[in-house]
């Protein structure tokens, strides 16, 4: 007896995990507003995050400004109200403000929501053969939560006192005591948005993980798993941990700053420490969060491109695995410089060069995908290529600030901008342009242009690299972060010229992502139609309509073989789809692990049915 | 996934072939797996907020007093008790509809509903006791013994905990209600399930609470 069907005998209301595919005709409101269709969640997620990722951008544009033109009046400065912007000279207090809330927003309403909203609202169910999520409505509601924490984050900007200004990173008693950044009800603001959003992203989390576990399809077993997917299982688990953690600190600050509490006010036996060892608790796994849904993307764009298995799969989720593990033991190297007891600061020294390793290990694994492989430069596979290069620059980096007696002096420097914007932008972001040049025709139906992805794809490389490359050397010059003068130390004066070449490089980078939107909105309507299966992937969501039809499967899907299955020798085209059913006589690919049996989907041979040995080829 | 059909239709599976059986996931239903995920977030949750606490007053110890000189150990021992009865008075609910019990359901659930009010309601009165002689969360109106972090700490941790079990009165008596709708069966009670479920990590965390802030 099928031991689905006895769950569904014990109590409980059945799982509809295919209910097959039928035609939506709810009203507007319902079905684009506020649906429960994970694709429309999933497409509201992407124009939330693109305008907040434009918000992020537009305000590094005005850091960027004071940096190489300090104390000049900015070009349209006109238009920001004088507590902001005196004549059109940026104020200190509004660049830190600036300094926050790009931090703020870039990861919280930018990064996090495009890796995790969309590509994990889109992809988990299609990718698994699932209908929907587990939770459809608390998939809609995890969506309307985010919204208002970032219109909060916006409004706190108009507030008196202005936005939040102690850096994304919020320290106390920076933040927890209005006297010394000027910011009331701005910090304030901020803390609460952070707890709605932190509310969305537990909804979101729990949503996935549930249906990732419980609803694959016939033959999906965990070893079958498209890569992006168990990157999102992993992830969510992570955010699952995680934000709990930053919520209770967050909260804590928060009745430092309004009920009169001192958690972190050292005058009445608070620890300003506490605060770093709770954000950062959070906040190391959430730079994981960060980057592995971005090294799922990658793997699939990669082994699609190449026309290649990817290559050491079973290596690849353990690398997944183990990064997230190991990375709640490294959190101390954000305190390096905090005073804590050397032979403390050096275990999280070992503990942060370990993780390096399998992350190494999948970089090898994404350049043994490409070796000897038919590799196609499609606009997917020039980012995805880009991101492999640049993260294993922002993780060379990232071994110097490991060092504790390196980090000693780099701590807080531009090194470190350099280091997280090599693995944010240069690693999370063209991993994101990636996916949505990937899967842009699945969502909407239409092809982006390539030649204008191939033109955003050079222009932003080339100045994304002439901006952030130098920060290295700005860092090791001694420039600091969160800088508002770079005038005001005379050891500065030679690295100036090196700010404003970064300026000029910035604002051009800016220009060049309006080829991105220029391209993104007119292909919504005005690009290629897109068939079914534009890429020649694999995947269970390119055997549907683009865009799919609401219940996306008209039957369950039958998955009999792994992802990766490019220039199988079973077939004659090179790519072999998970769902489409094995000839008679076809000889099997290999599932990847040895415990196929397991987690394969394998059922025993009846006794007269040819034997199928492993192949080795 | 829809939960308010009343007779659950069967699941029905194609035949398989070769290389494709379903998959069991963990043979936990969606609903139960979901609050099982959830509850570990809150672990988490509380975990941050008790790590805390325990950094806080070894930092500070001259802040806290002995046990039971500001706060009322004897109330808050009879409150907990309270709790963990209406632990089992929840277990006595989900054994009653597992047999189909429906007036047993009924009758455990509401009072279920009335220890957990009743523990709400207590706790607010200590509290309203205990700000009255200067036990208070802020530092420049903490005038009872001890220091103002024992305060801060105490709202923090015992606020949030009884804010969870509000919320969780609150959709006992949704589930209440539903259960006087006749929406539980001996087929279809995973809604009591996961009410329980939810109910009993309130009161665990509880004991360690009581442990930790009143006992210790």
């Amino acid at each position: 007896m099928s031991s689905v069907t006895a769950v569904a005998e014990r109590n409980v209301s059945v799982q509809h995990w295919a209910e097959p595919e039928h035609p939506d005709e709810r009203p507007f409101i319902r079905k684009y507003i506020f649906s429960t269709d994970h694709k429309v969640i999933g497409s509201q997620f992407l124009f939330l995050s693109l305008f907040f990722l434009l918000v992020g951008g537009l305000l590094a544009m005005m850091m960027r400004w004071q940096l190489g033109y300090p104390g000049e009046p900015m070009p349209g400065g006109g238009i920001l109200p004088e507590t902001m912007a005196a004549g059109g000279i940026l104020l200190p207090e509004f660049y830190n403000a600036l300094v926050t809330m790009h931090g703020t927003f870039m990861i919280f309403f930018a990064i996090m929501p495009l890796l995790v909203g969309v590509f994990g609202n889109w992809l988990i169910p299609l990718h698994i053969g699932a209908s929907d999520m587990a939770f459809p409505r608390l998939n809609m509601a995890s969506f309307w939560t985010a919204v208002p924490a970032g219109m909060l984050m916006l409004v706190s900007f108009f507030v008196e006192g202005g936005a939040a200004g102690a850096g994304w990173t919020a320290y106390a008693p920076l933040s927890a005591d209005p006297e010394y950044t000027g910011v009331s009800t701005g910090q304030q603001i901020w803390c609460v948005s952070l707890v709605v959003l932190g509310f969305s992203s537990l909804m979101g989390a729990v949503n996935y993980i549930t249906t990732i576990v419980n609803m694959r399809a016939p033959g999906m077993g965990w070893f079958r798993l498209p890569l992006p997917i168990w990157a999102l299982f992993i992830t969510a688990i992570l955010i699952l941990l995680a934000i709990p953690v930053l919520a209770g600190a967050v909260i804590l600050l928060l009745f430092d700053q309004t009920i009169g509490t001192s958690f972190f006010l050292p005058e009445t036996g608070g620890e300003p420490l506490l605060w770093q060892h709770l954000f950062w608790y959070f906040g190391h796994p959430e730079v994981y969060i960060l980057i592995l849904p971005a090294f799922g993307i990658v793997s699939e764009v990669i082994a699609n491109g190449a026309r290649k298995p990817i290559f050491g799969y079973p290596a690849m989720v353990g690398a997944i695995v183990a990064i997230a593990f190991l990375g709640w033991l490294v959190w101390g190297h954000h305190m390096f410089q905090s005073g804590m007891n050397p032979l403390l600061g050096t275990s999280f020294m070992v503990s942060t060069m370990i993780i390096a390793v399998p992350s190494a290990i999948k970089v090898f694994n994404w350049l043994g995908t490409l070796w000897r492989g038919n590799i196609h430069f499609h606009v997917p596979m020039l980012n995805a290529l880009a991101f492999v290069a640049m993260f294993v620059i922002g993780g060379l980096s990232g071994v110097f600030m490991a060092s504790t007696p390196v980090d000693i002096y780099i701590h807080d420097t531009y090194f470190i901008v350099a280091h997280l914007h090599y693995v944010l932008f240069g690693g999370s972001l063209f991993a994101i342009f990636a996916g949505i040049y990937f899967w842009f025709p699945k969502f909407f139906g239409r092809m982006l242009n390539p030649t204008l992805g191939t033109i955003h794809f050079g222009l932003t490389f080339v100045f994304y690299n002439l901006v952030f490359f130098p920060m290295h050397n700005l860092g090791l010059g001694g420039m600091m972060r969160r800088l508002y003068d770079p005038n005001a130390y005379a050891y500065l004066e030679p690295l100036q010229p090196m700010n404003t070449f970064i300026t000029v490089n910035a604002f051009l980078l800016g220009a060049a992502q309006l080829v991105f939107l220029v391209n993104f909105v007119w292909s919504l309507k005005g690009g290629k139609p897109a068939g079914p299966n534009p890429w020649n992937a694999n995947t269970l969501e390119w055997t549907l309509p683009s865009p799919p039809p609401h219940g996306n499967f008209a039957a369950i899907p039958r998955v009999y073989r792994g992802p990766y299955e490019y220039s199988a020798p079973q077939v004659e085209a090179d790519y072999w789809p998970q769902s489409e059913p094995p000839e008679p006589g076809q000889e099997p690919p290999v599932d990847y692990t040895v415990r196929e049996a397991l987690f394969s989907g394998d059922v025993p041979q009846p006794k007269d049915a040819p034997e199928t040995k492993g192949s080795d080829g | 996934m829809s939960s308010d059909h009343a007779a659950p239709a069967p699941l029905v599976h194609p035949p398989t072939t070769r290389a494709v059986r379903p998959m069991e996931g963990m043979q936990v239903y969606n609903k139960k797996l979901g609050m099982w995920v959830f509850l570990l977030s809150e672990v988490m949750f509380f975990s941050g907020l008790i790590g805390a606490y325990i950094v806080l007053r070894f930092a500070n110890p001259e802040q806290w007093t002995d046990a039971g000189v500001v706060l009322n150990v004897p109330l808050t021992a009879f409150n907990t008790f309270m709790l963990i009865c209406s632990s089992v008075t929840m277990v006595k609910a989900f054994a009653a509809i597992e047999h189909g019990d429906q007036a047993g359901l009924r009758k455990w659930l509401i009072a279920t509903v009335i220890l957990g009010a009743a523990f709400v309601g207590i706790q607010v009165f200590e509290y309203i006791q205990l700000a009255g002689h200067g036990f208070v969360p802020m530092v420049d109106r903490y005038a009872a013994e001890g220091g103002p972090l024992y305060g801060a700490t105490f709202y923090t941790l015992t606020g949030f905990h009884g804010a969870h079990v509000t919320i969780g009165v609150l959709c006992m008596i949704f589930t209440t209600v539903l259960a006087f709708r006749g929406r539980y069966t001996r087929d279809d009670y995973g809604g009591v399930e996961i009410m329980g479920l939810y109910w009993h990590f309130v009161d665990l965390v509880w004991i360690i609470l009581f442990t930790i802030v009143y006992l210790i």
